[in-house]
């Protein structure tokens, strides 16, 4: 067993796991962060994606020992004080969820991606995506959400 | 104006906000107290002979509880099936036993043969993997063809592999066979409807707990309709009675059909529990759902269609084969046959029509509805076989559809198929189509695509879906052991706020904002004063749940029914608050008004009065203002529409590119324009994904060779176009309250043959005799048609 500490949305939180346990495990079952998902066993959904270190990771390509000591945000970190955080609210206003199972992965990769390139084009929208499957929504209000994020910012940026 | 509230505006959804901020209750969020983990050691060949099963060494590892075989399932009833199908000869459909945990053989990859249960989760997959199974492996039948020649027997007991053989409607045949014989033309299609995996995003979990002091069983479980799962796993598996059975579907990632069936790890963790008496935890690795999860489609069928010399539809005659893998899942039955030969007609005036389903068990998972269930397998062969037929006789696809259409003068229709449309307008939504798709800047766009060296093509198609699913009584003398009908309470609080208690389960679907925006136009209230209570049949009243598109046409139709109620108590409530009678009651924008008069009281009074009964008719009106409706449907709704898609095909390498599509749907009356558009999306995304890339391939050991997502080709956020969708064609049905038909299968029915009748479209535009390629049509697959 090994102990490991993060800091998870700012909040120091820490556990004793085995050497196998991956860290979307540890996030879910040992944390409680459940909003974290686990949708398949081959790292091909992307339902586990989180920032590690300020970068996007599926959560479950790493032991949770190769975290340790480091900052993680999850979707659980990503809302402002008493309202949504402007992707999240994005999402709702464009319905860019329908189940849910896999919006705290696209949540989180599109706020990597929009740190990365902060006015994506539609088609580096959905090539991005390439990680993250969808089965409910046909991704098209997805992109559309993210997009709106990218104008919200730059408009706000500008004013 | 659009709306900003109640029916017809697009509420934004409540429900968002928990899955946004990842507090939302999926199965495996939930951890029992207590709680011990189960470990399922399944089979790794398609067939074989159960030896023995090794247990002891696994027993005595660190954690575990117990190991459960077969053996411990004697006795215990197997899966049931929920639906009867009666064979040409008049026998019933063979039905073998579905045990729980394996006896004496296995008939799948992934057939359950032994369960570990252990106190932590690795401690238990650990165990699992020190269970030694002997097995004698037998010739895997996989072929429906040759399964059918029984050699090899999935089924000893059953003595056939033939599970039914089906002719629907047998009276219509004569008259087929002789139409076919005297038709001017007749154009014969053979095709292939590809095996698919629902891979709905969250894999199932399933949670048994049990209270020894009250006797009380409940199961967690990833359900779409959690009153099925206990009627079905009390009364036929493991004999609970309802009062001591609680069955909880929280929140659900996605079902698509997959989610509706009672499954075997359901009925082994609630049995287990009761065991072990502590709470017992199942969740699926993906690799598990691939497995173990019903499939959907895998038909094939062979299509005739007669025409004359006109290009009028004089008949058509269909012969499938349909895979029901080795055991009958719950609803396996009724999709190649009441869900698919009820169908043929399309939306067509075709006089004579005779349906033929085989229905064959091989060594393969299970197959069930998935999203459109038999709708999707008969459009396919209608609308493919259309189009080949305008081909052969130089008709244009869409004048050949148009021609044929059931004109809207002729509704209420009765096909030859059992089915009579109530209402519908087939050339409205081509109308719509061809301005939606800019039919007419084809020509231009195909230049286009020539220059860059790609062959470029439109495909056209319609369909028609019954949903609504459906009326008890005719669904019973089709074979159904249950009836259909949907229930709703509408629980009026005291201070006016307003709970609604409901039978249907959301799962991606919007319920806890569609619902109330039914209400608050009822009630003149706002929405945010309604909230609604789904997914647990300890506080919903029993209902069946959400599929085949059924749950604002029944679900809200119930809703309606008890509503009506709630005004009618109501308004007897206000009447002896203004000493007035109940007949002159009006009651508009959350008022009652005495008629004529300017005397009014508030629903807020009226309420606050129901449960505060001092100056109350109490000896003519009972206290409170709750009311339950359940309500039957009188027939199927039958939404319809038409698509069309221009694909780009890459004559090097057959790479097809969907570069637009375009869906108009008739769907009556929409409750929620934006949720409907998104349910759309997702049935046409699933749809592409069908025709172009997903496919459940077994090997000829009966090995699942694309059981992950490595191997299984999910589509991806840039496999998809954006995607033109228009519902502003509205026939409203005719026999259901809010004159809606349903909206959640129709992308996945109709776009298929749309993408398939484009990219033969290309092919030919393009100079190469190619009539047809089965899906999925794969670079492999088109660049060999176009390569002979
Ligand atoms: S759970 Fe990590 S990619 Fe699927
Ligand atoms: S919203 Fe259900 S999988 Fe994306």
């Amino acid at each position: 067993m090994e102990f490991v500490e993060l800091i998870v949305n700012g909040r120091t939180l820490s556990g004793e796991v085995e050497g196998r346990k991956l860290l979307s495990e540890f996030l879910r079952e040992d944390l409680r962060c459940t909003g974290t998902h686990i949708g398949c066993d081959t790292s091909q959904c992307g339902a586990c994606v989180v920032h590690v270190g300020g970068k996007a990771v599926k959560s479950c390509t790493m032991f949770a020992w190769e975290a340790d000591g480091m900052e993680v945000v999850t979707i659980e970190g990503m809302a402002d004080e008493d309202s949504l955080g402007d992707i999240q609210q994005a999402f709702q206003d464009n319905h860019a969820l329908q189940c849910g199972f896999c919006t705290p992965g696209m949540v989180m990769s599109a706020a990597a991606l929009l740190d990365e390139n902060p006015d994506p084009s539609d088609a580096e929208i959905r090539d991005y995506l390439e990680g993250n499957l969808c089965r409910c929504t046909g991704y098209q209000n997805i992109v559309k959400a993210i997009r709106s994020v990218a104008e919200q910012r730059e408009s706000a940026a500008a004013a | 104006m659009p709306k900003d509230y109640g029916i017809g505006a697009s509420s934004k959804r409540r429900e968002d906000v928990r899955f946004l901020t990842g507090s939302g209750r999926y199965t495996d969020d939930i951890n029992v107290p207590g709680q011990a983990f189960v470990s399922f050691v399944r089979s790794e060949v398609a067939h074989g002979k159960l030896n023995s099963v090794e247990t002891e060494e696994a027993s005595a590892m660190p954690g575990v509880l117990r190991v459960f075989t077969g053996a411990d399932f004697e006795g215990v009833g197997g899966l049931p099936c929920g639906w009867q199908i009666t064979d040409r000869n008049g026998e019933p459909m063979k039905e073998p036993a579905h045990p729980i945990l394996a006896q004496g053989k296995v008939r799948h990859v992934g057939d359950p043969i032994a369960a570990v249960v252990a106190e932590s989760e690795a401690q238990a997959r650990d165990a699992a993997e020190a269970v030694a199974v002997d097995v004698q492996e037998l010739p895997a039948v996989l072929d429906m063809k040759s399964a059918l020649e029984d050699e090899g027997l999935v089924h000893e007991d059953a003595g056939t592999n033939l599970c039914f053989d089906w002719g629907f409607v047998e009276d219509n045949k004569d008259a087929v066979d002789a139409a076919l014989a005297g038709a001017h033309h007749v154009t014969t299609l053979e095709l292939t409807n590809n095996r698919l995996v629902a891979n709905a995003m969250e894999p199932r979990v399933a949670i048994g707990d049990y209270d020894a002091a009250t006797d009380v069983s409940t199961l967690f479980t990833t359900s779409q309709n959690p009153h099925v799962i206990r009627l079905l796993m009390g009364a036929f598996v493991l004999s609970i009675p309802e009062h001591k059975l609680r069955v909880v579907a929280p929140d659900v990632g996605g079902g698509f059909g997959s989610k509706i069936y009672h499954y075997a790890e359901e009925a082994f963790c609630t049995f287990a529990a009761r065991q072990l008496l502590c709470p017992v935890k199942w969740t699926a690795t993906r690799s598990e759902s691939f497995v173990t999860d019903a499939h959907g489609r895998d038909h094939v069928s062979k299509i005739e269609l007669g025409l004359d010399e006109d290009g009028n539809f004089l008949a058509i005659r269909t012969a499938t084969l349909a895979n029901m893998g080795a055991y009958l899942s719950t609803f396996a039955p009724a999709v190649p046959t009441y869900l698919h030969g009820t169908l043929m007609a399309g939306n067509y005036k075709t006089p004579n029509i005779y349906v033929n389903v085989k229905a064959v068990f091989t060594n393969t998972v299970p197959v069930d509805a998935y999203r459109g269930a038999g709708r999707p397998e008969a459009t396919f062969q209608l609308e493919r076989v259309i189009d080949k037929a305008a081909r052969e006789l130089g008709i244009d696809p869409v004048e050949l559809r148009r021609k044929n259409f059931i004109d809207k003068e002729q509704f209420p229709y009765a096909t030859p198929v059992a089915l009579q449309y109530d209402t519908g307008d087939y050339a409205a939504t081509m109308d719509k189509l061809a301005e939606i798709s800019d039919f007419e800047g084809f020509e231009s766009r195909l230049e286009e695509s020539k220059r860059n060296g790609k062959l470029r093509g439109l495909g056209v198609n319609c369909y028609i879906e019954a949903c609504g699913i459906a009326p008890s009584n005719l669904v019973g003398q089709l074979g159904a052991r249950a009836g259909l009908y949907e229930s709703a309470t509408v629980r009026v609080n005291a201070t006016g706020s307003v709970t609604i208690l409901t039978g249907t389960h959301s799962h991606g679907q919007g319920h806890e904002t569609t619902f109330p925006q039914v209400l608050a136009d009822m009630f003149g209230i706002g929405e945010d004063q309604i909230n609604l209570v789904h997914g647990d049949t300890a506080n919903t009243p029993m209902g069946m749940g959400t599929y085949g598109s059924r749950s604002i046409a029944v679900g809200g139709a119930a809703l309606v029914r008890a509503a009506e109620k709630i005004i009618a108590k109501a308004k007897k409530i206000a009447a002896h608050l203004m000493e007035a009678s109940a007949d002159d009651i009006e009651f508009a924008d959350g008022q009652f008004t005495v008629a004529g008069t300017d005397k009014s009281v508030a629903w807020g009074d009226v309420c606050l009065t129901a449960y505060v009964p001092h100056n109350y008719p109490l000896e003519e009106l009972e206290p409170g203002l709750e009311e339950t409706s359940f309500y039957d449907p009188a027939n199927f709704t039958f939404p319809a529409g038409a698509y069309a898609c221009e694909v780009e095909v890459e004559p090097e390498t057959g790479k097809v590119d969907v570069v637009a599509f375009s869906a108009a749907d008739d769907f009556g009356n929409v409750i929620n324009p934006m949720i409907v558009d998104g349910q759309v999306h997702g049935g046409i995304a699933q749809g592409i994904g069908q025709a172009l890339r997903e496919h459940a391939v077994y090997d000829d050991g009966g090995q699942l060779v694309s059981g992950s997502y490595m191997e299984y080709a999910m589509p991806r956020a840039d496999d998809i176009p954006d995607l033109a969708v228009d519902h502003s064609c509205q026939t409203p049905c005719t026999h259901n309250p809010l004159g809606v038909k349903g909206c959640g299968e129709a992308g996945a029915i109709g776009s298929p043959p749309t993408v398939v009748n484009a990219v033969v479209d290309a092919l030919q535009r393009g100079g190469y005799d190619v009539d047809h390629i089965d899906m999925p049509l794969s670079p492999f697959r088109v660049w060999s048609a176009i390569n002979g």
